[in-house]
C-alpha cells in the first residue's frame, strides 16, 4: 500500500514544531500502524535523517505507551484499540494520513509525537490507591467480594493510562481517567474506608493539573482503547457530592490546598 | 577451574521447612530510627522493582527509583496475561506449599537451588493476600470467593487471574503502592531515566550512572544499596513476546563491574504465539497456551504444499505431535511442541507466506462441541487473532509459531538476593534464581512480587546492618570518571556515522542467536555463532549509523546502547550453551537426547549453575560453579510418556 504521511515534528518541549510530509509507499497491509512508522523511521535513518519519535513499548495495547492522533482521532479509526493494535489495512492506499501528539496543555510535547503525561501519575499519587502497606494483611479469603462488583472494579481497572480520552474531550478533561480508578478502588469492600477521602484528592488534583472540566461529550469512552464506560463519570460525580457533604472541614481544606 | 567455588550461595543451615523462618530470626535489623538515614536506589518499576520501592520506602527507608519507562505503571510486566501461581489450596484440592516447590524443581529441570524455592513456595500464599488488600481485582466466585484456574498442566488449580490482565492488575497494585509512597516524598522516582553503569566504591555497589532520555543529562545517583530489577533479556533475540524496550543493559554493564551472570543459555521459547508475517515485523504476539486443549497441530505431510489449508485432505495432512506423542498428542509440554514445530519448518513443510507456521485446526473440536462453544472458551482469543492477521480462526486454521518468551537466566543471586559485587542485589526475570531451566506458567509473576514485597525488603536490611559504609562523594574523581566512561561511550556511538541502521544489526544478531542458540542447538552451530557474532559486533562499531544528537530524547542512540551490549551478551549465551553439553529444561544440545528425542540431562557432570565472570573485553570468561544438591527432591529424568 502507499500513503502520506503527514507528521507533526518538534525538536524539543521549548521548539516551534510544524507538519513535514513522507511519502510511504510499499507498506504492507498486514504491518501494525506502528511498524509503518518504524519503515519509515527505517528509511530516514539510512539517509541520516533524524526517525520520528513516538512512545511504543508492549505493542499489544496494554502498556499505554502509544499515543497519536490519526486523522484527528485518538488511536485512529479502530474502536476499542490503542494505535499500536490498529493495522494499515484499516485505512485506504493513496490516503493522506496526519498523524499528531495528543493535544492538551496537561501533556506538554516533548518531542515530534511524544508528550508527558506525568500528571496522570500525580493523580495517582493524590489517593488512587488503597492503603495497605506490605505484610500484615489477612487472608484473602476473608474478603469476600460479589461476582458483579469484582467484574465492574475490573472493567474500570482495565484503564490503561494512555491520555486518549483527555485527547479526544474538547475540554481536555481527565474525568475518565481519574473516574476509572475512583470506580474500581470504590466498588471494592477494600476500598472504601478511604472512598471520601480519595474522591476529594484525586478530583482537587485534577483541577491543579490543568485538566478541563467535564461536560459529558462522551468523545471520551468512544476514544477510549479499552472502551471504559462514560458511567463511571456519573458515579464520580456522586461521589464527589456526597463526599463533600460528608467531609470534615480540615479534610476538604487539605485535600483542596 | 580447580577445586573450590568462589560463589557462597549462603543458604541457611537447618531444615528444609525452617530455613527462612530461621534465617529472618538470625538477620540483623536496622532500627526505624536509623532506616531513614540509609538509601537504596531500586532500578525498575515491574512487579519487582514497584513492590521493592514500595515496600522498603514503608519500612523506612530513603528510596530512589529510576525507569526508562515514562511512568512506573509501563513496565513490561503489564503484559502478562494468564496469571499468579499461590499454594492457597482453596479449590482443596491438594495443593501444599511442598508441592508447589516439588512442581517448580522438577518443571526447571533439577537446575534451582531447592532453599531458594522452598522459600519461594512459602511466601506466595502471602502475594495473594497482600494483593486483594490492595484491591487487585482477582477474578471471583458467585459467592465472593476468590476463583482459580489450573495453568500450563498443572495437576492442581493455584492459578488466581484477572481476566486476561493479570500482570497489568498486580502491576497497577504495586504501583499504586508506590505511588502512595511517591505523594508522601518518601520515593524519588525518575522516570525517563535510563541506567547505564553501575558505580562501586571498595568493591561495593553504590549507585549508578544514569542517562536522562529527555535531556541527555549523564548524572549519578549515590546510596547505600543498588536493587536491579531490570527484567530479562529475551529481546537479544530481536523478535520475541517482550515489550519492545526491554533489554539487558542494566544487568550487562554490571556483570562487566564484576557480577557474575549464571546460565545465560536457559532461555524459555513459547510454542503458540502468531507467526512472522513480514521483514517490518516488530514482535511477536503471545496466544494463550490453551488454545491445544481443542485445537490440532498439522502441516503439510508434503514439502511446498500451497493449497489452502482447507482444500488439503486429511490423508495429506500431518499431525505430527500426534504422530510423535501420541499419549500427550496436542498437549505435549513447551519445550517439545517448539522443537517439533521448528523441525517440520526446517524441513520445508512450514505454512504461511514466510514458511514459519504451523496450523492450529479447530475444525474438528467445532464439529464436535460447536462454534458457539468454541467461542465460549476462546472468543477473545480468537478475536485478538483475527485483529492481527485479518483472517477468521472459525474458518481457517490458525497459523502459529514458538516464539523467544522469558529468560530463566541472569545475574547469579545468593539466598538474600545479593550478587557477587557486595550492596548489589538483583530481584525479578534479571535474577537467575527459583527457575532453573524451564520455569512454569504464571510463576514469574509470583517470583517477581516475592522478592520485592517478602524478600528483598528483610535481607537488604541484613547487609546494611552489617556493612561498614563510606561516605561518597558525588562530586569525587571515582565518580567523575565512569560518568565520563559512559558520556564516551555516547559520543562514540554518535560519531561512527556509518550506514546501517541500529535494527539492521539487531535483526541480524537475532537471526544467528535464533538460529543457532534457540530451540535447538549443536555444538557445530554453536561455534559458527561464536565466530559470526564478534564480526557483526565489529561492523556495529564501524558501521551503525546513529541519526541526531545527545542532548535531546534521542530513541536510535537509546536503541543503539542496548543493541551494543546484546551483541556481547549474545556471545557469553553462546558459550555457556556450548559448555553445557547436556539437554535439561529450554536447552536442547541436540547431541544429548534419548532414543525417542527427549532431552537428556547429565546430572553427573552438570548438576551445577554456570556463573560466569567478566574477565576483559575480548579476553575468555571464567566460568563458577554453584553446585546444586538435591537432598528433598529426588533426581529423576521428566518424562512425557
Ligand atoms: C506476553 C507475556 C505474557 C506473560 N504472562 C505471564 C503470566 O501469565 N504469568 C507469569 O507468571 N509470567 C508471565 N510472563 C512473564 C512475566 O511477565 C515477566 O517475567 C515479569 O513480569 C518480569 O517482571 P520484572 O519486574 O522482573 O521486570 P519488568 O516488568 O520487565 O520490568 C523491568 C523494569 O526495569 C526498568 N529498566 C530496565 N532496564 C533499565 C535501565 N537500564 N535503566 C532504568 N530502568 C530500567 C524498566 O523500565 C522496567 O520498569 C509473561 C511474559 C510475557 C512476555
Ligand atoms: S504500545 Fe503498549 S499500548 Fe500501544
Amino acid at each position: 500500500m502507499e500513503f502520506t504521511l503527514r507528521v507533526w515534528r518538534q525538536a524539543g518541549p521549548a521548539a516551534a514544531g510544524g507538519f513535514v510530509d513522507y511519502p510511504a509507499p510499499d507498506i504492507s497491509p498486514d504491518a501494525s500502524f506502528l511498524e509503518m512508522l518504524d519503515v519509515i523511521n527505517e528509511r530516514l535513518s539510512e539517509r541520516g535523517d533524524e526517525p520520528i519519535a513516538f512512545s511504543h513499548d508492549c505493542r499489544e495495547g496494554i502498556c499505554g505507551s502509544c499515543a497519536m492522533m490519526i486523522d484527528g482521532v485518538a488511536h485512529g479509526p479502530v474502536s476499542g484499540a490503542a494505535t499500536c493494535q490498529v493495522h494499515m489495512r484499516s485505512f485506504r492506499t493513496g490516503d493522506t494520513l496526519t498523524i499528531e501528539p495528543w493535544r492538551s496543555v496537561a501533556f506538554p510535547v516533548i518531542k515530534d509525537l511524544v508528550t508527558d503525561r506525568a500528571a496522570l501519575d500525580r493523580i495517582i499519587q493524590a489517593g488512587g490507591f488503597i492503603t495497605a502497606p506490605t505484610g500484615g494483611a489477612r487472608d484473602a479469603n476473608e474478603i469476600l467480594v460479589p461476582k458483579d462488583a469484582a467484574d465492574a472494579a475490573m472493567d474500570a481497572a482495565s484503564c490503561i493510562g494512555c491520555g486518549a480520552c483527555v485527547a479526544a474531550c474538547p475540554n481536555g478533561s481527565a474525568s475518565l481517567f481519574t473516574a476509572a480508578k475512583l470506580t474500581h478502588l470504590g466498588l471494592l469492600p477494600q476500598g472504601q474506608p478511604e472512598r471520601s477521602r480519595r474522591t476529594i484528592s484525586m478530583v482537587a488534583q485534577m483541577d491543579r493539573e490543568h485538566f478541563g472540566h467535564c461536560t459529558m461529550f462522551g468523545e471520551c469512552q468512544e476514544a477510549c482503547p479499552k472502551q471504559i464506560s462514560i458511567d463511571v463519570i456519573a458515579r464520580m460525580n456522586r461521589d464527589y457530592v456526597r463526599a463533600l457533604a460528608t467531609a470534615r472541614p480540615d479534610r476538604t481544606a487539605a485535600a483542596a490546598g | 577451574m580447580s577445586g573450590a567455588s568462589p560463589l557462597n550461595a549462603r543458604v541457611p543451615a537447618g531444615p528444609l521447612e525452617t530455613k527462612w523462618e530461621r534465617h529472618k530470626f538470625e538477620m540483623k535489623l536496622v532500627s526505624p530510627a536509623n532506616k531513614r538515614k540509609y538509601t537504596v536506589i531500586v532500578v525498575g518499576t515491574g512487579l519487582a522493582g514497584a513492590s521493592a520501592a514500595a515496600t522498603l520506602s514503608e519500612l523506612g527507608y530513603r528510596v530512589i527509583n529510576i525507569t526508562y519507562h515514562d511512568s512506573p505503571r509501563r513496565a513490561h510486566s503489564i503484559a502478562a496475561q494468564g496469571g499468579i501461581n499461590a499454594a492457597k489450596n482453596y479449590p482443596n484440592d491438594g495443593d501444599s506449599v511442598f508441592r508447589l516447590f516439588y512442581d517448580t524443581i522438577k518443571g526447571g529441570d533439577f537446575r534451582a537451588r531447592e532453599a531458594n524455592v522452598h522459600r519461594l513456595a512459602e511466601v506466595s500464599v502471602n502475594i495473594i493476600d497482600q494483593c486483594v488488600a490492595q484491591g487487585v481485582p482477582f477474578a471471583r466466585e458467585y459467592g465472593g470467593l476468590l476463583a482459580n484456574r489450573s495453568f500450563g498442566g498443572a495437576q492442581v488449580s493455584r492459578t488466581f487471574y484477572a481476566r486476561g490482565q493479570t500482570g497489568q492488575q498486580l502491576l497497577l497494585g504495586a504501583y499504586q503502592a508506590l505511588e502512595r509512597q511517591i505523594g508522601r516524598g518518601a520515593v524519588e522516582m525518575h522516570p525517563h531515566t535510563e541506567m547505564l553503569d553501575l558505580l562501586l566504591v571498595d568493591g561495593r555497589a553504590r549507585g549508578v550512572v544514569a542517562r536522562d532520555l529527555i535531556t541527555g543529562h549523564v548524572q549519578s545517583f549515590i546510596g547505600d544499596a543498588v536493587v536491579l530489577a531490570t527484567g530479562g533479556y529475551a529481546n537479544v533475540f530481536y523478535l520475541s513476546t517482550n515489550a519492545r524496550n526491554s533489554n539487558a543493559t542494566a544487568i550487562w554493564r554490571a556483570h562487566k563491574r564484576g557480577a557474575a551472570f549464571a546460565n545465560p543459555c536457559f532461555t524459555q521459547i513459547h510454542p503458540t504465539c502468531i507467526p512472522v508475517s513480514g521483514d517490518y515485523q516488530s514482535k511477536l504476539t503471545l496466544m494463550s497456551e490453551s488454545l491445544r486443549n481443542d485445537g490440532r497441530v498439522w502441516v503439510p505431510a508434503r514439502g511446498g504444499d500451497a493449497r489452502p489449508p482447507n482444500e488439503i485432505p486429511d490423508a495429506e495432512r500431518d499431525y505430527y505431535l500426534e504422530r510423535k506423542y501420541p499419549s500427550f498428542g496436542n498437549l505435549a509440554p513447551r519445550d517439545i511442541a517448539s522443537r517439533a514445530a521448528k523441525q517440520v519448518c526446517d524441513e520445508g513443510r512450514g505454512v504461511g507466506a514466510t514458511g514459519l507456521g504451523v496450523y492450529l485446526d479447530f475444525r474438528d473440536a467445532i464439529q464436535r462441541s460447536g462454534a458457539a462453544s468454541i467461542a465460549d472458551r476462546y472468543g477473545n482469543l480468537f478475536e485478538m487473532y483475527q485483529r492481527i492477521t485479518d483472517e477468521d480462526p472459525y474458518r481457517v486454521p490458525m497459523r502459529i509459531y514458538p516464539a523467544v518468551h522469558y529468560t530463566m537466566g541472569g545475574l547469579w543471586v545468593d539466598y538474600n538476593l545479593m550478587s557477587t559485587i557486595p550492596g548489589l542485589h538483583v530481584i525479578g526475570e534479571a535474577n537467575f534464581s527459583d527457575h532453573g531451566a524451564n520455569r512454569l506458567g504464571a510463576s514469574a509473576l509470583m517470583q517477581g512480587l516475592a522478592d520485592g514485597y517478602f524478600i528483598l525488603p528483610y535481607t537488604i536490611g541484613d547487609y546494611l546492618a552489617s556493612s561498614r559504609l563510606s561516605r561518597v562523594d558525588a562530586a569525587g574523581p571515582e565518580v567523575r570518571a565512569i560518568e565520563a566512561e559512559v558520556e564516551q561511550r555516547t559520543q562514540r556511538l554518535l560519531a561512527i556515522k556509518g550506514r546501517r541502521t541500529v535494527d539492521s544489526f539487531h535483526r541480524q544478531l537475532g537471526r544467528v542467536v535464533w538460529e543457532k542458540c534457540g530451540m535447538a542447538r549443536t555444538d557445530a552451530g554453536l561455534r559458527e555463532a561464536l565466530a559470526e557474532i564478534p564480526e557483526i559486533r565489529a561492523e556495529f562499531w564501524a558501521n551503525v549509523t546513529v541519526p541526531g544528537v545527545g542532548e535531546t530524547l534521542n530513541q536510535a542512540l537509546e536503541k543503539a546502547g542496548r543493541v551494543a551490549d546484546f551483541l556481547e551478551l549474545a556471545e557469553l549465551m553462546c558459550l555457556d550453551a556450548l559448555h553445557r553439553t547436556e539437554s535439561c529444561g529450554g536447552h536442547f544440545r541436540e547431541e544429548s537426547q534419548t532414543a525417542d528425542g527427549e532431552a537428556l540431562r547429565d546430572d553427573e557432570h552438570f548438576a551445577y549453575a554456570a556463573a560466569w565472570q567478566y574477565a576483559g573485553d575480548g579476553v575468555a570468561p571464567v566460568l563458577a560453579k554453584e553446585p546444586l544438591a538435591f537432598e528433598t527432591v529426588h533426581l529423576s529424568q521428566r518424562s512425557y510418556k
